[in-house]
């Protein structure tokens, strides 16, 4: 993974996006998804720190947008292309949506990982943005860091090293 | 920042004797187990960012030894004991006398993982235990589960009640570490009330929290 300073981070429940030569990472998701969006050509990307499935699922008044599917992809769609993204060339990246505690998957809270990549997956699909690869599910927490200019997406595990999508 | 604007020094205060008495409770539990003195520190009860917190635990990335555990009925929450791979391998060692076996070793094995999970229901067993006898709460623990990895992927499952309500969190966090060779076991506790539950905790103890909602 990239060490120097050109690396933007994205913190929990938060979005970003870059150009390059800049590459974007977000740090220890666990049932949280990290939905990369980016435009090849442009070597423009997005990153998502998405923990909730659903802004319907908000009970109170303000809203984070980047913290929910359905509102974070919609968002990140709308900074790429103020950023020179074009709607129709971008494709995407995802990972995460870990069950870190199998055994405590009885109630539906803790079964938001499976749940978070469906909602993703509806959200990119609804705006036809296609899924080049993925690495999601399991019960390991993940760090991934994408770099537009070759956009790979790679992810780095505690028991099975690092991988690049 | 929602409920937790509501949060005065009042409040402050009771969180603050909730981890005391729980972490006091725990931490001598632990000292009969390994017949050690054990010492713990003042809780601090914080409120954080969750990005903050996961700095709070060492960073998202940090790998760390955490048992996590829901806490059901009157004030539902989220329970984590936290241990460095070192001070957890550290424990295994002590109480299973394999003096000569690396970290990879002890957590590879059968014995050293269920000594931790053992640690775990301990500890807090006897922290919830005695919360719910101080606040006369009914308070129940799920079944403890074990997790060896990163900071942010374990810390995430305790903020998805709150991250519903808040981008913020109200952590209570007590460290408790032996008292000869600080460095062999130092844990945390992190308590994680559920948001709706700071009312419950606050009544029960005497304190209305006049002007929530």
């Amino acid at each position: 993974m990239n060490q120097g300073e050109l690396v933007v981070k994205v913190g929990i429940a938060d979005m970003k996006v870059i150009k390059s030569p800049l590459t974007i990472r977000t740090s220890g998701l666990g049932s949280c998804v990290g939905v990369v969006i980016y435009d090849k050509k442009m070597e423009i990307a997005g990153l998502a720190h998405i923990m909730l499935p659903d802004s319907a699922l908000a009970k109170s008044g303000e809203l984070n947008s980047a913290k929910f599917a359905n509102t974070a992809i919609k968002e990140l769609i709308r900074l790429i292309t103020i950023q020179g993204g074009r709607i129709h060339a971008l494709d995407a990246k995802i990972a995460g949506g870990a069950q870190m505690f199998p055994n405590l998957a009885g109630s539906d809270i803790m079964r938001i990982g499976p749940r978070n990549v469906e909602a993703v997956k509806d959200e990119l699909n609804k705006h036809k943005i296609r899924i080049l690869s993925s690495d999601v599910g399991g019960n390991k927490g993940r760090t991934i860091e994408f770099d537009p200019t070759t956009t790979f997406l790679t992810i780095r595990t505690v028991n099975e090293g690092v991988k690049s999508i | 920042m929602s409920f937790v604007t509501n949060i005065k020094s009042k409040h402050m205060d009771i969180l603050q004797e909730i981890g005391n008495i729980g972490a006091g409770h725990s931490a001598t539990a632990l000292s009969t187990l390994l017949n050690k003195k054990i010492d713990m520190k003042v809780p601090v009860v914080r409120i954080v960012s969750f990005d903050e917190m996961m700095e709070l635990a060492g960073g998202p990335e940090h790998i760390v030894a955490s048992v996590f555990l829901r806490i059901e009925g009157d004030a539902p929450g989220s329970m984590f004991f936290m241990l460095s791979l070192t001070q957890a391998s550290a424990f295994v060692r002590h109480l299973t006398g394999e003096m000569n076996e690396t970290f990879e070793e002890l957590i590879s094995s059968e014995l050293g993982l269920s000594a931790l999970q053992e640690l775990g229901n301990i500890l807090s067993g006897s922290y919830l235990s005695s919360l719910s006898d101080f606040t006369s709460l009914n308070l129940y623990p799920t079944v403890p589960a074990l997790s060896i990895d990163m900071v942010g992927a374990i810390l995430g499952y305790g903020l998805l009640e709150l991250s519903q309500v808040s981008d913020y969190a109200i952590i209570i966090d007590t460290e408790i570490n032996e008292v000869e060779d600080r460095d062999s076991i130092k844990g945390h506790f992190f308590l994680l009330p559920d948001p709706d539950s700071f009312d419950k905790l606050f009544s029960s103890l005497g304190v209305i929290n006049d002007e929530s909602r």
